[in-house]
């Protein structure tokens, strides 16, 4: 599965690269990986919580395990910190076999979902606790534990108890107590799972700052994907255990390697299919639930009658009152011919839910960009709903 | 809460006298439970009649119930200590006594505290007393504590078996327990057959009627007073917060001092004070597992009270009791009302 994201990675960035010079140390040959997972499996009695992973991080990534609960994220994240022994696999860090090395003589701090503030410490003592432990000397305690304060905006709160603290200024706390100790990976288990919406966007683009200035490598576990897509460099998602895909957060979105990930990030439409013909670089496909022939963008080729699945995202498909030029319907190549079931107005955007004639129900949206109160499409309208042919993705699985 | 300023309806009042939030949530549920039962209820709308709040209503339960059970019997023991022996029923003189014309002579005298001063036998009493339950106390927590720190980690199923085991013992006759140290402890007793049996010791150890059989009955009767509150407190502690020290750095040993320890404090504070007060005026463990030369104060009160008969002068020697408790007593509330704020 990897390997055909690895490989479509290359391909599409290749291109990209002569224009542009991008940070993407994984399609560096030469780069090597800070953070080496290999063939790491967790089992709890006859529940297997990670299965068989292998999974290479780069220095100062901000990396994303994503996926819903239960898929082993934070198992595979407590491997990482050691309060979970593998069941077989190794963690490489820096070259060096981590297996053995119990969590107090890791150089990996982690941060808690319940954030696991020390109640009888002040925010100063909490901060300077890891350090403590490591015998530096006080002067230099002093002075790391106020840089760390003074980062996180807590400079007014630093003798205050943790059950004085707001919620998202425990979050901060916590945060400074994993930072302070300049680790070589901080591990963050939901971090901003216990804040209010407004104050997660806030501090999403505060993480994201804090990462770039310390140069640490971040490995946030999430469920909640656009948390993952806003923040990461990179993301991994996963499902029962394994590592589904991993990519970038553009190329998770527009180039999914299954349902199962097309499904999870973002919305979609998918519609079945079987190959029906080759046409120079593209396939057509004959899909009785779309209702028409698809045609797709340039790719691999796909023996005749195979099953596939045609994905595009709602805001890929333009909708229209017109019907195409071309007679009869049965000749239409990407073109979904429904009746607008629903509309949901969000201001800068609308969402028509369109009912096929088969009965399918199809998402597309559309941004408004003209100020119209009175928009042409309504309700019961018939309309049309067609995409260029690489703005889908073929699915395989 | 304010007062009513206006005559609301009787059931209106019922309501009113119900909620809020007085000062004391135990009994504002107490009294809201005790609000269901009609002479109470009668009670209380007699009183806000009257003119009595809600809010001094509730207060009022607590200091009643001090007052018939506490206050009360401590005046008749005051009273009783400042009399002087007489051979009479009961055997004491009266406080007041009429005199002619109708006047009412006080007589009291404090010669029974001047005695306890003379006598080295009633300081001694309250030393060793004082020195007898501080190590109970240090024993009972360091005995207890592992105990408790075992059970909360202890997988989550034998948790109620354990504690179960821990108040199980409440369930026999606290005397029939201590009876049954001294078949264990006297020269011919279990733990002298087992230890000459396995070899151990040639000579039966003399343990019964010693200090360290008066240590060994307080330790195992009070242990579960120990344990108990530890347990609760232990109990709620964040094992995540083990997990964070070992993160930053520290180790397993030192994360039990410097997080789990501090973090009992409240625990062990009411542990300790839970074996050491009622250690301190312990009076059968004494009499029955120690020595002639075993001194407690509270051994002391039963001879002067049912030897010597002398009414007036074990009274005294229970208010000075009561007076070194007082000490420790507060200390205690003060920190149990300290921990309940923190946490709230």
């Amino acid at each position: 599965m990897s390997d055909t994201g690895a490989t479509g990675t290359a391909a599409r960035s290749s291109g990209a690269s002569a224009t542009r010079k991008r940070w993407e140390p994984w399609n560096d040959p030469s780069e090597r990986p800070h953070v080496q997972i290999a063939n790491l499996t967790k089992r709890f009695g006859d529940f297997v919580a990670v299965d068989d992973i292998s999974l290479d991080i780069y220095r100062k990534e901000f990396f994303s395990l994503l996926g819903p609960s239960g898929c082993g994220k934070t198992t595979l994240l407590r491997m990482l910190a050691g309060f979970e022994l593998p069941s077989s696999g190794q963690i490489l860090l820096e070259g060096e076999d981590m297996s053995g090395v119990p969590p107090y003589e890791r150089p990996v701090n982690m941060m808690f979902q319940s954030y696991a503030l020390f109640p009888h410490m002040n925010v100063e003592k909490n901060i300077a606790f890891g350090l403590k432990q490591d015998g530096v000397p006080k002067p230099e305690i002093e002075r790391r534990v106020a840089e760390v304060i003074e980062m996180v905006q807590l400079n007014a709160f630093a003798k205050r108890k943790p059950h004085q603290l707001s919620g998202g200024q425990r979050q901060r706390v916590a945060l400074a107590r994993s930072l302070v100790k300049k680790p070589k990976m901080l591990l963050l288990d939901e971090p901003l799972g216990a804040l209010d919406k407004n104050l997660r966007t806030q501090t999403q683009f505060e993480l994201m700052n804090i990462q770039e200035e310390t140069g640490i490598t971040f490995v946030i576990v999430t469920h909640d994907q656009e948390e993952a897509m806003t923040v990461s460099s990179r993301i991994a998602v996963m499902d029962h255990g394994k590592i589904v895909q991993v990519s970038t957060p553009a190329e998770l979105y527009e180039y999914p390697n299954s349902r199962y990930v097309a499904d999870f990030i973002g919305e979609v439409n998918i519609l079945e299919g079987r190959v029906d013909s080759r046409e120079g670089d593209h396939l057509m496909i004959q899909s009785s639930e779309a209702g028409c022939a698809i045609q797709t963008g340039p790719s691999a080729d796909e023996p005749v009658g195979r099953q596939v699945w045609i994905a595009v995202r709602p805001e890929k498909l333009s909708i229209s009152l017109e019907a195409p030029a071309s007679t009869p319907s049965s000749t239409w190549v990407n073109c979904l011919a429904g009746e607008v079931w629903d509309i949901g107005y969000l201001g800068n955007l609308s969402i028509y839910h369109v009912k096929l004639d088969n009965g399918k129900m199809v998402t597309a949206t559309q941004a408004n960009m003209a100020r119209l109160i009175e928009r042409p499409i309504t309700w019961e309208d018939r309309v049309y709903l067609t995409w260029a042919p690489d703005a889908a993705v073929v699915l395989l699985n | 809460m304010p007062e009513p300023s206006q005559d609301p309806a009787p059931g209106e009042k019922i309501a009113y006298l119900g909620g809020g939030s007085a000062s004391s949530g135990f009994f504002t549920g107490l009294h809201a439970r005790l609000l269901l039962f009609a002479p109470y209820r009668l009670f209380v709308l007699l009183l806000v009649e009257m003119g009595f709040s809600g809010r001094s209503l509730v207060i009022a339960i607590p200091y009643l119930w001090l007052l018939a059970f506490f206050l009360a019997p401590f005046l008749i023991v005051l009273k009783i200590s400042l009399a002087e022996v007489i051979v009479a029923q009961p055997p004491y003189t009266p406080l007041f006594v009429f005199i002619e014309d109708g006047f009412i002579a006080i007589q009291a005298s404090l010669e029974n505290y001047l005695f306890l001063m003379e006598d080295s036998l009633y300081w001694k009493s309250y030393v060793s007393s004082l020195r007898i339950s501080l190590i109970s106390t240090i024993l009972a927590l360091l005995i207890g504590y592992p105990i408790a720190y075992g059970m909360i980690r202890a997988p989550k199923r034998w948790r109620f078996a354990l504690l179960m085991m821990v108040i199980l013992p409440f369930w026999t006759s606290f005397l029939i327990r201590v009876y049954a140290w001294i078949g264990i402890l006297k020269k011919e007793g279990l733990l002298n057959l087992a230890l000459t049996q396995l070899g151990l010791i040639s000579e039966p150890l003399t343990i019964l009627n010693t200090d360290i059989a008066v240590f060994i009955g307080i330790v195992y009767s009070y242990l579960p007073f120990m344990i108990l509150p530890l347990y609760a407190n232990l109990e709620k502690m964040d094992l995540g917060l083990l997990e964070a020290a070992a993160d930053l750095g520290c180790r397993p040993i030192k994360a039990f001092w410097v997080i789990t320890v501090p973090l009992s404090l409240p625990g062990i504070v009411a542990g300790c004070f839970l074996v050491f007060i009622p250690a301190l005026g312990e009076f059968v463990i004494p009499d029955l597992l120690g020595g002639s030369q075993t001194l407690m104060i509270g051994k002391t009160l039963w001879s002067e009270f049912f030897n010597n008969r002398d009414w007036p002068l074990s009274s005294a020697v229970a208010v000075i009791l009561l007076l070194v408790l007082v000490l420790p007593i507060v200390l205690f509330q003060r920190m149990q009302e300290r921990s309940t704020r923190a946490e709230g």
